[in-house]
């Protein structure tokens, strides 16, 4: 029986949206408020989700305490309470909710191994939020 | 497609314990939740079921309908009980989110069913609001 678990976790983090590919004007007309030169923050929503069978014997798709331990290793302990500019991860990269999702998914899809990563859903607020389930 | 979902709520106690191993084993597995007098959640189930929208109604099932359906085959079963130990498909399966997931699908396919206009599409169980399973009937 193929079966879904899903646990969420919470990060707040600081970022601003801007590209050095665009002119100061460009910027601010693409990314409006976003683009503020001194970042803004945002208490982000991850839900992360693990298929596979359930296990016959704990009945469980994956023990949580191990997908805690990754999720905070990964995840929490890097981006928690930091500037998601200054990370590596974005050096080249824009920010956005998107590349958060694309990148949170990467750093947990081969981490997790062979537990089989599903998706990865991150609210930005209540109101915007993004999924990715790679490819 | 569309997708209809109810959602219901449900107050109920559980333990993890696998019986086939020795008590060291289920305490490093399954931590607190081995704890042999139960603890409890406020679950939510959300049911979502499929099928085509019936010209006459414009519904894919009368949600009233459904909603009775849930009353009777999971809420008036789970509500208010120890899952462990009233409950008889725990009896020998563990209550967690996912096999609870399976085991609300089994309640409710046939009843959906039988009613002839929608199929089940999903179970999804909340144990917390930030913990959930889901079983879409997938048997592999």
């Amino acid at each position: 029986m193929k079966a879904y678990f899903t646990r969420a976790y919470t990060i707040s983090a600081s970022h601003r949206l801007h590209t050095d590919a665009l002119s100061e004007e460009a910027n601010k007309a693409t990314f409006g408020k976003c683009n503020n030169p001194h970042g803004h923050g945002h208490n982000y929503r991850i839900e992360v989700t693990i298929a596979g069978p359930v296990d016959v014997e704990t009945g469980m798709v994956i023990n949580m305490a191990t997908l805690d331990s990754v999720v905070h290793k990964e995840v929490v302990e890097r981006f928690d309470h930091m500037n998601l500019n200054l990370d590596p991860l974005f050096a080249e990269k824009v920010s956005t909710t998107e590349n958060l999702s694309i990148a949170i998914f990467d750093l947990l899809s081969s981490a997790l191994k062979p537990a089989i990563l599903e998706k990865v859903r991150i609210e930005e607020t209540e109101n915007n939020f993004f999924e990715y389930s790679g490819g | 497609m569309i997708l209809l979902t109810r959602r219901a709520t449900f107050s109920a106690s559980h333990y993890y314990w696998n019986s086939a191993w020795p008590e060291e084993q289920n305490r490093a597995v399954f931590g607190k939740c081995a704890n042999r007098n139960g603890h409890g959640h406020n679950y939510t189930l959300e049911v979502t079921v499929t099928g085509a929208v019936d010209l006459v109604s414009g519904f894919v099932v009368d949600l009233k309908w459904l909603k009775d359906v849930i009353e009777r085959e999971v809420v008036d079963v789970y509500d208010h009980r120890h899952l462990n130990l009233e409950v008889p498909e725990f009896a020998e399966t563990i209550p967690t989110t996912e096999n609870m997931a399976i085991a609300i699908w089994k309640r409710l396919e046939a009843p959906v069913t039988a009613a002839g206009g929608a199929k089940l599409s999903r179970v999804r169980v909340y144990e917390t609001a930030d913990i959930f399973a889901e079983f879409r009937g997938e048997q592999v």
